[in-house]
């Protein structure tokens, strides 16, 4: 077995060869630049045009547009990240993957980087467009923070994304309904159309569990003149609570998916739904 | 490999728990789909498990190669528990099963191949090597840099088996890798599974294959043991030409007879001498299998038959086969015949 490698490079092989998929598939299925761009693109643009009848702050118009690109990426959690092992089950994958000498988490971690590969051209798609028809400018300040502040958030939502991954392993069918109703309430949460600052403090502070909401507000602060106007939190504070979300997602995933594929097997879940 | 066997298993069993509705506040119903497995493979050896569908030949499968955990038992693997230690069993195994669909549609076989490759290490070379050679092996290199959503099932089954082989895994499942498949593809994969058992066997580096299945003929051309198994239970483990040497001494008939009901044919299960008896209704005629103590019952049964007024169409005394020592041990026939030929 000469050509085998050591545990962490097999890691890194299966992370990398799981990512493939979502970026081949990209150009192979053209499907997604009607889904994930245009159907997207509606909405954010039915909400400018909202905002210009009520003669809103100029900001909000490129407030939408952020937060239409990140719709990419939380529709890409859901629908591609949580309920994946559920769909993976249903074409035999999943018990190939178990049965495979590796952690299942190298492949989850594999699903996360290419979607956010794949979603970071739609969602870029989205903003380039948006600004481009409503003349959205950008004044940032400091570049290095808003990167810093998007990875952060990105590495925080995928790890939320593999901790539901996890919890959804047990899932038939309901891992779809499930997603579906996460779906909705999230995008009213996050603040994808408003500063999450209209909402008072403890309702903000409780919607701030979910990654994207404080992310999005720090990137607004950071991309905008006046966006630190409309913030909920300083941008440091927000940085230091998405730190700590990074930890506690990927650590309680990691935690959750040893827990749930041990429980799958014993109940006999990974190959079977009905038993 | 801590010894010379690649499986052992010890009064293994595994109990399902049904559930009703959501609604129903039954306790779940169980179903027993294995009880008291013993069995013993030897590294090297390529050894069947014959069974009709839910005999509880996938579930032994599925607790071997650590996908499902058993209820009661041991099943080791390379010297390895099953529950304590799936870690070290993984790297050593590999499963194909029959009628899968995995894999991903949007990418091509080569690509498909080379993602699972991944997942056990292979760099790329090694990888993209092994992949040429089995696709050249099972007749699919043309097919290489096709879509797998466009493959036919027989292709896709084929590119499933490499997929098996492309680790060259110690022990190998194959879990009815056949099914599903038309004669000719289903007798090109076993023409490769025994070259693949035989190349390595000089020198003897003790690849191990487990096959399912419940083709008679797959069974008794491939495995050099057989183990009977029914209702979750094996009734026999011995080489194939063992097994059926315990029919050698008893005389098997099959007759065709003109059409003849029910009623006056379950009385031949009865006659004296008469072992076991199944039959099978064609237009036009009756299909008897017959194993008898002895030639002589045979008169017996033919005065019964003009009992009747049923006339012998065609009369055969033949051979033992899988099918005939499975019919002896469990009292019926397999309900699904030679699918795979």
């Amino acid at each position: 077995m000469a050509a085998r490698k050591s545990s962490t490079e097999m890691f890194v092989r299966t992370v990398i060869a799981r990512a493939y998929p979502r970026v081949i598939g990209q150009h192979r299925e053209l499907s997604w630049v009607f889904f994930d761009i245009f159907l997207p693109l509606m909405a954010t643009c039915a909400y400018v045009f909202v905002y210009k009848a009520i003669r809103a702050p100029e900001e909000y118009i490129g407030f939408v547009i952020m937060g239409g690109a990140m719709t990419a990426f939380w529709l890409n959690v859901l629908w591609s990240m949580s309920s994946q092992l559920y769909w993976e089950k249903e074409t035999g994958n999943l018990g190939l993957y178990v049965m495979a000498p590796n952690s299942l988490m190298a492949i989850l971690l594999g699903m996360a980087l290419g979607g956010m590969i794949a979603t970071c051209m739609r969602a870029l798609v989205i903003v380039v467009l948006g600004s481009w028809w409503f003349g959205v400018t950008y004044a940032i300040g400091d570049f290095i923070q808003l990167f810093a502040t998007f990875m952060l958030t990105m590495t925080a939502l995928y790890g939320l994304g593999m901790l539901f991954a996890s919890l959804f392993l047990m899932f038939g069918r309901e891992a779809w309904h499930m997603s579906n109703l996460l779906q909705e309430p999230v995008y009213l949460a996050s603040g994808f159309y408003f500063p999450i600052r209209s909402f008072n403090f403890w309702i903000a502070a409780s919607a701030s569990i979910i990654p994207l909401t404080l992310g999005l507000d720090a990137m607004r602060q950071l991309l905008f003149a006046s966006g630190a106007k409309f913030g909920f939190l300083s941008v440091r504070v927000e940085i230091a609570v998405l730190v700590v979300l990074c930890v506690v997602f990927i650590g309680a995933a990691k935690y959750s998916l040893d827990y749930m594929e041990r429980l799958a097997i014993r109940e006999g879940r990974i190959t079977d739904t009905r038993k | 490999m801590t010894d010379s066997l690649a499986i052992k298993t010890e009064s293994l069993g595994r109990i399902y728990k049904i559930r009703g509705g959501k609604k129903t506040k039954e306790t779940p119903k169980e179903l027993i789909a294995l009880a008291d497995v013993n069995l013993k493979v030897e590294c090297g050896e390529l050894f069947g498990l014959l069974g009709p569908n839910g005999a509880g030949k996938t579930t032994l499968i599925k607790i071997l190669v650590t996908l499902l955990a058993p209820t009661s038992g041991l099943a080791q693997v390379g010297g390895h528990d099953v529950i304590k230690s799936p870690h070290l069993i993984r790297p050593l195994i590999n499963m194909v099963s029959g009628g899968e669909s995995s894999g991903y549609g949007l990418l091509t076989v080569r690509e498909n191949l080379w993602l699972f490759a991944q997942f056990y290490g292979l760099d790329n070379k090694t990888s993209q090597e092994r992949i040429t050679e089995l696709l050249g092996v099972v007749g699919m290199l043309d097919r290489a840099n096709t879509k797998s959503s466009d493959l036919s099932t027989g292709l896709r089954q084929k590119m499933n088996i490499v997929r098996g082989f492309v680790t060259d895994p110690e022990i190998l499942f194959l879990d009815e890798p056949t099914l599903g498949l038309d004669v000719g593809a289903a007798r090109e994969v076993r023409r490769f599974v025994r070259r693949w058992v035989a190349e390595r066997e000089r020198p003897r580096s003790g690849k191990t294959v487990l096959l399912t299945t419940h083709y008679m003929v797959e069974a008794d051309e491939l495995c050099d043991r057989v183990a009977i198994i029914d209702k979750g239970r094996v009734l026999a483990c011995d080489t194939p030409a063992n097994l059926k040497r315990r029919l050698q001494r008893e005389a098997i008939f099959h007759m065709q007879v003109s059409p003849m009901n029910n009623g006056a044919l379950s009385g031949f299960g009865t006659l004296p001498g008469v072992r076991k008896f199944t039959h099978e209704a064609h237009d036009g005629s009756s299909t008897l299998e017959l194993i008898l103590e002895a030639d002589d019952v045979l008169s017996s049964v033919v005065a019964k038959l003009t009992q009747h007024n049923a006339r012998i169409l065609n009369l055969q005394k033949r051979e033992p086969t899988l099918e005939d020592v499975f019919v002896d041990l469990v009292g019926r026939g397999l309900s699904e015949e030679g699918g795979g030929e």
